[in-house]
């Protein structure tokens, strides 16, 4: 009986499946659809997953519920694993950052992000250098050069290990010759903090997340990891903006640009025209005021990559990548 | 501070509107049924509630969002008390002598007991936010890696320190509480502990399911074998008992006192309201006159934890507002809230959101006011489940358990956790193995770890660090007086106890 129910479900799936086959684009959800975020409630992600969520519910644009679950067990593992289980399903979405590519390297997974069907990338989270705001270093030379004289003697915190934040610190070693102590913290908020406490010399926060220690001067912005400063905008203190900032490569720090993308994919072999379904509906989320209300608050950069562009994005980046694990020695494969 | 108390004025004009008191009491229902349902607690409660939030204003969505929480810290010591599940980690400590009164046909007295001394930790948890709002902020930002791991190491010794039990079966049972906790990713080396290429381990164990499992399961296997009728049965229900009770409640001051400023100490310097409950039973039983009742139905052993637990609760509003500090898994979400309805945690907010910060202060008080109100309407309906027959409240425990376990992380994987950690506490408890040591070693053993080692690459390896302020130094150094505390009393003791037999033998000769 059961056998053959399955089978009759079969037949119709390929029935209803093969209607509509003139037209691609026409696949459409059909029952609540589940994002599945990367990261704990509260992490960037998840704000990331869940202003698209609010978006998509401001305008209607999806005929279905949403319900965002979160996954972040193991820095993101957790999501990544789940999505890879959901083989073929176009009706969970992943949110999550390059640690789509990062992860597979640093610990061992099932999954390559090769495997994922890419959606969407819809922006990219900046960073920048920070010292606590009665700190003795005034440009990013000033900071190298005390982790010259004395090596290690120098503390970067940051989010996680084997993550952007400690990628970009031995970007910045390798790039400089020098040598800092990277302490690891459980979220960028806690390094800022940790700032501003004076527990730390620096840190590689993204705006947004020290953008309050900022304005209530704990602690102040040195560099950002950008070929060009933050595109003007409104006062974020009472003398600066985030375009007074100079880029990191003017004070003499020889990393010309980093930064996160937000990424977007749907599990392994999920179907053209639901791929196709999804990236048409970020990009429309993309062009909503929320969005890009979001974008310009965390001051990130919106820029909307799919397709080839997306999968050349993150070759690129993935091969960047590697090379700086395989020299530190944290690849686990 | 003057001004402080007029910015709580217009915090209440904001607070009192009939939308918003409409939320509160809306939200602290919720959060009672969220509370009272393990596994589906505080967190997870708020991460359900938090898209409706999108279209509020922000004041309006923190009062609701806050406002739940406040109901499912009430309501998360109900099944504590009742079937010695404890419906939110922070009241794990409320089952140790909520369960045993229950058992004695006291459940209403016990119930009443955790409600009102729980509003009155909020309340002095409300009050210190009040007036001392900037300085705690600043305070809060000393506290680096090697304060954080001293603050936990404080907790840690102040429960295990104070305890009865077999010295060698308490380290047994902390031993694998610690091992449990280190599952899963580690923060400072990103490797992968103890999961065996299990990928549902890669989250590691949550707190909560074993919870769920020791205690809940747990107790279950023990009644049946016992004997299936529940003790609580013959507990007869009056609705003035629970005044009786209220008007016991002004006897035990010393304990709220005590358990409040544990708790407002907690909150400030995020050791978190689960350690601030167990640090204050464990400090409660060591300093309380009736500490050898301590574990067998003293009321004391209620109210030490439930005051210490709801006054960290809302004093960890304090650091998350000013910055960006999550006390709580709970507050972690509300972060992210604060985030999506453009507002940006720091000292800023303080000034800058001056309706949003203060309005939710003053809802803080009405909020915690209506839900000693709301959780006490529900004492009697509680209590009178105790009167149910066990062959009809069994199987529902059992199914609230499982599905509690479910919830967690929507994960099947921690249901048959859920059983083996049931199979465990039962076995245990015959073999007479502390279930608080494990527990607690799984709640702060690896955040202690993170704090332990980011200390240590701080130092470059030395442990002076723990000595390196005034602070941190007297933290540690009470900590470690605390810890060695038995091996002190023992020896004292003995010398105590060999002067009387010296006494006595020169009595004897004299006679």
């Amino acid at each position: 009986m059961k056998v053959m129910s399955r089978a009759a479900l079969a037949a119709g799936l390929t029935l209803s499946a093969s209607l509509p086959a003139m037209a691609q684009a026409t696949w459409q959800p059909t029952r609540p659809v589940e994002f599945v975020v990367t990261s704990g409630a509260g992490g960037g992600t998840d704000v990331f997953a869940r202003t698209v969520q609010a978006a998509i519910a401001k305008h209607d644009l999806l005929p279905v519920s949403v319900v965002v679950t979160n996954k972040g067990g193991g820095s993101g593992v957790e999501g990544y694993v789940y999505g890879r289980g959901a083989q073929g399903d176009p009706n969970k979405v992943i949110f999550g950052t390059n640690n789509a590519w990062t992860l597979p390297m640093a610990v061992r997974t099932n999954w390559q992000v090769q495997d994922l069907t890419p959606v969407a990338t819809m922006a990219f989270d900046e960073f920048m250098l920070w010292v606590k705001q009665d700190s003795p270093y005034r440009s990013a030379a000033d900071l190298i050069n005390a982790a010259r004289e004395k090596p290690g003697s120098v503390r970067i915190g940051g989010s996680q290990t084997r993550d952007t934040d400690q990628t970009l610190v031995a970007l910045i070693q390798r790039a400089a010759g020098v040598r800092f102590t990277y302490i690891p913290y459980r979220g960028g908020g806690e390094a800022g903090v940790q700032l501003a406490g004076g527990h730390i010399d620096a840190n590689t926060n993204n705006p947004s997340e020290s953008i309050g220690g900022w304005r209530g001067s704990q602690v102040r912005p040195v560099c950002v990891f950008r070929r060009e400063p933050l595109p003007a905008g409104d006062r974020v203190t009472e003398t600066q903006a985030w375009s007074d900032i100079p880029t990191c490569a003017s004070q003499g720090l020889p990393v010309d640009e980093y930064r996160m993308p937000r990424t977007i994919f749907l599990p392994p072999g999920a179907p053209a025209a639901a791929q196709a379904f999804w990236t048409d509906l970020f990009r429309r989320v993309s062009e909503t005021p929320e969005w890009k209300d979001y974008v310009q608050r965390t001051s990130q950069s919106a820029r909307f990559l799919a397709g080839d562009e997306m999968r050349a994005m993150i070759r690129e980046e993935e091969r960047a990548t590697r090379e700086i694990f395989v020299a530190e020695g944290w690849t686990s494969n | 501070m003057l001004s402080n108390l007029d910015s709580l004025m217009h915090g209440f004009s904001v607070a009192l509107t009939a939308y918003h008191i409409m939320l509160i009491v809306g939200g602290v229902l919720l959060g009672i049924l969220v509370g009272v349902l393990p596994g589906l607690g505080a967190p997870n409660g708020v991460t359900l509630l938090l898209p409706l939030t999108f279209t509020m204003d922000p004041v309006s969505a923190i009062i609701l969002l806050t406002s739940l929480y406040w109901g499912a810290l009430f309501g998360g010591s109900t099944t504590s008390i009742l079937f010695n599940i404890p419906g939110e980690p922070s009241s794990v400590a409320t089952t140790f002598d909520g369960y045993p009164l229950a058992r004695q046909g006291r459940a209403t007295e016990a119930l009443t007991y955790a409600f009102l001394s729980a509003g009155f930790g909020a309340l002095v948890g409300i009050i210190v936010i009040t007036l001392l709002s900037t300085a705690v902020a600043s305070f809060a930002l000393r506290f680096g890696p090697p304060e954080y791991f001293a603050v936990y190491l404080l907790a840690f010794s102040s429960f295990i320190a104070f305890g009865g039990g077999t010295p060698l079966k308490t380290i047994i049972a902390l031993a694998l509480g610690f091992g449990f906790g280190m599952m899963g990713t580690d923060t400072v080396s990103g490797a992968m502990r103890l999961t065996f290429d299990v990928p549902d381990l890669i989250r590691g164990i949550s707190f909560l399911v074993v919870v769920i499992g020791l205690f809940g399961l747990g107790e279950l296997l023990l009644t049946i074998e016992e004997g299936p009728e529940f003790k609580g049965a013959n507990g007869r229900i009056d609705p003035r008992e629970i005044l009786r009770t209220a008007a016991r409640m002004p006897r035990y001051w010393a304990a709220m006192l005590r358990g409040s400023a544990v708790g407002v100490w907690m909150g400030i310097t995020p050791g978190g309201p689960t350690a601030a409950s167990f640090m204050s039973y464990g400090i409660a039983r060591r300093v309380s006159r009736n500490g050898a009742n301590f574990g067998k139905g003293e009321p004391e052993g209620v109210i030490a934890p439930e005051t210490a637990d709801h006054s960290a609760g809302t004093a960890a509003m304090l650091p998350m507002l000013s910055l960006g500090i999550p006390g709580s898994a709970t507050s972690a979400v509300m972060l992210g809230g604060l985030m999506i309805w453009g507002l940006n945690p720091g000292p800023m907010l303080f000034v800058e959101q001056h309706d949003f910060v203060w309005g939710m202060i003053a809802s803080m008080y009405l909020g915690n006011v209506i839900g000693v109100v709301l959780a006490l309407a529900t004492v009697p309906l509680f209590a009178a489940m105790l009167s149910v027959s066990f062959a009809i409240i069994g199987p529902i425990i059992v199914t609230v358990c499982l599905v509690g376990a479910y919830t967690v992380a929507n994960a099947g994987f921690d249901l048959w956790l859920a059983v083996l950690f049931g199979v465990m506490g039962y076995m245990m408890k015959k073999l007479d193995y502390p279930l608080a040591p494990m527990v607690l070693a799984m709640v702060i053993g690896d955040k202690a770890e993170d704090a332990f080692r980011q200390s240590m690459l701080l130092s470059n390896g030395s442990v002076t660090i723990l000595w390196s302020n005034w602070l941190v130094g007297t933290l540690t150094s009470i900590a470690l007086l605390f810890l060695l505390w038995p091996v002190v009393a023992m020896l004292l003791g003995r010398r105590r106890a060999s002067r009387a037999a010296m006494a006595a033998a020169r009595q004897g000769e004299a006679v």
